[in-house]
């Protein structure tokens, strides 16, 4: 039966086992990795993975207007496919793989019901534009979804089309821009704290703001002082994330929407780290005029390497009249989707895409939330934060946590610890790669030095949190007594080493080139 | 709960290590007004079965595209997507990664954005693509943006052509960021009245081939002209298929090309998750939204990939940012690259070859019905017909029937006067027999 069993049994030879002295494969495969190449190096384009049957007619109606000139597109075989992409695949880091603490990112683990379900020909199968009457199965998840995120955010309606965060946010800014505008109130300014995301002053420039910085408190928070300074007759919007991207709740939430909204100015809540509080705490209840709440990141729908994302907004009594098209209304029995602006509509500030938003997302994400339900939702909540002072207690004696207290779901440190090891917050991250870990958010938030942000969410048993701080100790261990080219090399076992991001930039190659298929190092 | 690994001993432990009484002491900072000791007012949690329950029931009450003879097209269109495909965007180290912000442990992702960029690069007939947008409409309203950055002028045509959501997604957009939008009228066959419209401080015309009425335009003349006059030419394609039979935008210079590329690898889903392309000339490569993925070596001297040029991008740029876009459509175009791997040249050449004889299989049938007007000439796989009826009130008959008929000009545009014009449209996924119980039904109709 086993071929390892006809008499020759392996044992280990002693042979040098130091990472220097092992030679280098010939043919550049590696174990179980295996080197491989980009699908327009292969021989013979002409290959196929799929059968077609003949046409029943020709193409001679279209003329000149016929492609002639090759496209330049290489085919493969079922079976050349399938390897090519499981090759690739084996180069990823996931998170059925190990913990993925990136603070702010929420990499919690993806239930496989909810891709089950996505994929329901009820729902994966359906026309966006098909009659109402012919898809009334679908209007019913997106009401009762859009149910569960007023109910747990107690707002009092909800954008469903945005379709990422980032798309949330311009969906809240347009809506408390046609806001003043119905007042004949145009506002010039957008304020910003320093530790917001990227994409919260960049939206607010994109929809033509000016975007002010308000500084920050010693304790990480927004410096109400200097809030209360800048805020004026031209502010159109305060944009806060809460809990904050240092992993820390607003304490003076309350009184900031308070001085916002006596400046005749909309809280806008970037809900990127709704997670923490999910089933705890209402956004409606701290004064919230609307909030993106990130699908992929709360209720777990998957990353899937950067996209597809989904961003629902929720938004205040005030700003709901402005919504944008499409949103879907109960009307006796049955459901109806508003497409154009009239009725309810009237005021909608316009259209963010060309459908529903982002169905598949739904249905993901109702799937989670029924398993869950409000228990399970608030001991996420719990678990998510209880999982993040664990590592900040387990790590505080080594690391130097950027602020005193507890925090929210996500632990931030910064690199006082590493003063004078000459290793940097990055070469610590690319030795995390090393030990199987990937690295936590990196120099962000801008706010602290050499920042450090881990969050590793609900998701994670006590014995791999225990793994993954005896492993950060023992790094910091090596950090302090000068192990430097430990991190300085790293990663050394990872499927690459450190890549040349500036030499990236510097000459880009965005997309293969016949003249540039080989020796790419020469340069 | 079978989501949650920690154990009532395993909190309790932790907070033994926290120093923490209860779990209400890490929620201290939470104003006393706002924390809720009780769960809110919904469903408790439930089982797979349970829910699986829930859901198929609601599933089941939508009509599905494959239950019967089906025409829809008009921005997203029902295709034969190969088992391979899902199979493997549905592997762990695809479907629960994240951004390859570390590349060295992201070289799958990286690799497949390379492979998908030089492929929608090589499909639209440009020089570079980036790593996907969230779909087609809104990649249409970045392109609309971009082109302003790009020529410092504050207008956009749309041609009457372009489907009517994509429209007033790029109006609303543009709006606001002082880009003045002229939209033409809807029109069967007339994207050269564009060039009518371009003024001294026009920055781009939009014009969609084939149109939401099916035509197929070369715009190598429009290109010409409007280059002329300093205005970019932007193509909008939502039926990527038809690139594997058409003329490229690229080949008849377009500057910007941007396309919904659902069609390939990706099912109806209602309206989403769908996938953006975004292509362009290389100079305009900086001033490009979204993520773009480059090729360099590490620290071995090997081949690897980055995500690259990011001072574009909002998480560098912040407010200077070229766009606030930051997550994409990555699985989207993982199952884009996959199929379009898995057809190759010659899959894609004979499948868009299959697509339009589909249509013309419909077309010769339609125009069997009396009553019926054929107002597309030109096609690739959609046509637009006039009915002696209001088009919405017939699909709704037909769908009665078991038959989605397609898509009325009125849902699109309510008061654009086509209140008797109807999308049809054909796949590879339409038989004869669905033809023939259309054509049947339609001669019943009227």
């Amino acid at each position: 039966m086993s071929m390892n069993s006809v008499g020759r049994p392996t044992r280990p030879t002693l042979v040098a086992t130091l990472p220097g002295a092992i030679p280098a494969t010939l043919g550049g495969g590696r174990g179980l990795l295996q080197d491989e190449g980009l699908i327009f190096e292969r021989e013979g384009w002409d290959s196929s993975g799929v059968d077609l049957p003949e046409p029943s007619q020709d193409a001679s109606d279209l003329g000149d207007m016929v492609r002639a000139a090759p496209i330049g597109l290489p085919g493969l075989s079922e079976p050349e496919a399938m390897r090519h992409y499981v090759r690739l695949s084996q180069k990823n880091h996931a998170i059925d793989l190990a913990l993925y603490p990136l603070g702010s990112c929420t990499m919690k683990h993806n239930p496989r019901l909810n891709e089950k379900m996505a994929r329901l020909p009820g729902f994966a199968d359906v026309h966006p534009l098909q009659p109402q009457s012919m898809v009334q199965g679908a209007l019913e998840l997106m009401d009762q979804l859009a149910h569960w995120l007023m109910t747990l955010t107690g707002m009092s309606a909800v954008a469903m089309s945005p379709k990422a965060g980032a798309h949330g946010e311009l969906c809240g800014l347009l809506a408390i821009r046609a806001a003043h505008e119905a007042r004949g109130d145009a506002r010039k300014r957008v304020l910003v704290p320093t530790s917001a995301h990227g994409t919260n002053p960049a939206t607010a420039a994109f929809v033509g703001y000016e975007v002010e910085e308000i500084a920050q408190t010693a304790d990480g928070r927004v410096d109400i002082a200097d809030l209360a300074a800048k805020l004026g007759p031209d502010v159109a919007a305060i944009m806060v994330t809460n809990p904050n991207t240092c992993g820390l709740f607003e304490r003076d939430v309350i009184q900031i929407a308070e001085l916002v909204h006596a400046a005749g100015a909309y809280f806008y809540c970037d809900g990127a780290n709704f997670n923490a509080i999910v089933g705890r705490v209402r956004p409606g209840d701290l004064g919230v005029d609307a909030m993106h709440i990130n699908l992929h990141k709360t209720f777990s729908t998957p990353h899937g390497g950067g996209g597809p994302g989904s961003g629902p907004v929720v938004l205040s009594a005030a700003l709901a009249p402005f919504a944008p098209t499409p949103f879907v209304v109960k009307r006796g029995g049955s459901y109806e989707l508003v497409e154009y602006r009239e009725g309810e509509a009237a005021q909608a500030f316009g259209r963010l895409c060309a459908f529903h938003g982002q169905m598949g997302m739904y249905v993901r994400a109702l799937s989670y939330m029924l398993s869950h339900g409000a228990d399970g939702l608030k001991q996420v909540a719990e678990d998510a934060v209880l999982n993040a002072n664990y590592i900040k207690a387990r790590l505080s004696g080594v690391m130097s946590a950027a602020f005193e207290g507890p925090c929210m779901h996500e632990a931030l440190f910064d690199d006082h610890w590493l003063e004078g090891t000459g290793i940097t917050t990055l070469d610590f991250a690319k030795a995390m790669i090393d030990e199987g870990f990937h690295p936590m958010t990196m120099y962000f938030p801008l706010v602290v030095h050499g920042a450090m942000l881990i969050e590793p969410t609900e998701t994670e048993s006590k014995a791999e949190l225990d793994r993954f701080c005896d492993v950060l100790l023992l790094l910091a261990g090596a950090a302090k007594a000068g192990d430097v080219e430990r991190f300085k090399g790293a990663p050394f076992h990872a499927p690459t080493r450190r890549l040349d991001e500036t030499l990236a930039a510097r000459r880009p190659r965005l997309r293969w080139r016949p003249e540039l298929s080989t020796n790419v190092a020469a340069e | 709960m079978r989501y949650l690994p920690l154990s009532p001993v395993d909190r309790s432990a932790m907070l033994g290590v926290i120093g923490a009484a209860t779990i209400d002491d890490l929620f201290v900072d939470v104003p006393e007004a706002a924390r809720r000791d009780q769960p809110v007012d919904l469903p408790f949690h439930q089982g797979e079965l349970e829910v699986e329950r829930a859901l198929s029931a609601m599933a089941g009450r939508n009509r599905t595209a494959g239950q019967g003879p089906f025409f829809c097209g008009a921005g997203a269109y029902r295709h034969h997507v190969p088992a391979t495909v899902d199979h493997i965007i549905q592997r762990s180290e695809f479907l629960t990664s994240y951004t390859p912000y570390q590349p060295e442990i992201a070289q799958g992702t990286l690799q497949y954005l390379f492979e998908f960029q030089t492929q929608v690069a090589a499909l639209t007939g440009m020089d570079v693509a980036n790593a996907s947008m969230y779909d087609g409409s809104t990649a249409t309203a970045e392109a609309v943006m971009m082109a302003a950055r790009v020529t410092r002028r504050g207008k956009a045509v749309l041609s009457g052509g372009l489907h009517p959501h994509y429209a007033r997604t790029a109006e609303t957009l543009a709006k606001v960021a002082g880009v003045q939008v002229q939209r033409l009228d809807g029109a069967i066959d007339a994207e050269a009245a564009v060039l009518e419209a371009i003024d001294d401080d026009t920055a781009c015309v939009v014009v969609q081939t084939p149109n939401l009425f099916g035509t197929v335009t070369d715009v190598t003349a429009i290109a010409a002209a409007a280059q002329a006059k300093g205005a970019l030419l932007i193509v909008v394609v939502t039926e990527v298929v038809s690139l594997g039979l058409l003329k490229s935008p690229g080949e008849m210079g377009a500057d910007i090309v941007v396309a919904e590329g659902q069609s390939i690898g990706n099912a109806l889903n209602f309206g989403g998750p769908y996938v953006g392309l975004f292509a362009a000339r290389e100079k305009y490569v900086r001033q490009m939204p979204g993520r773009l993925c480059g090729e360099t070596v590490d620290a071995d001297g090997r081949r690897g990939f980055v995500l690259t040029l990011s001072t574009r991008e909002q998480h560098i740029r912040r407010d200077k940012a070229t766009s606030n876009i930051c997550t994409n459509s990555g699985l989207c175009a993982l199952a884009f690259t996959i199929h379009m791997s898995l057809l190759g040249e010659v899959g894609l050449r004979k499948l868009a070859a299959i697509n339009h004889a589909k249509a013309r299989d419909l077309r010769d049938g339609l125009m069997g019905v009396p009553g019926v007007e054929i107002l597309t000439e030109r096609f690739f796989n959609e046509i637009a017909i006039r009915v002696p009826t209001n088009a919405a009130a017939l699909v709704e008959t037909l769908a009665g029937q078991g038959i989605l008929a397609g898509v009325p000009v009125s849902r699109l545009s309510p008061k654009g006067g086509m209140d008797d014009v109807l999308l049809l449209c054909a796949t590879e996924t339409t038989t004869s027999s669905d033809i023939a119980a259309l054509v049947a039904a339609l001669k019943g109709a009227f």
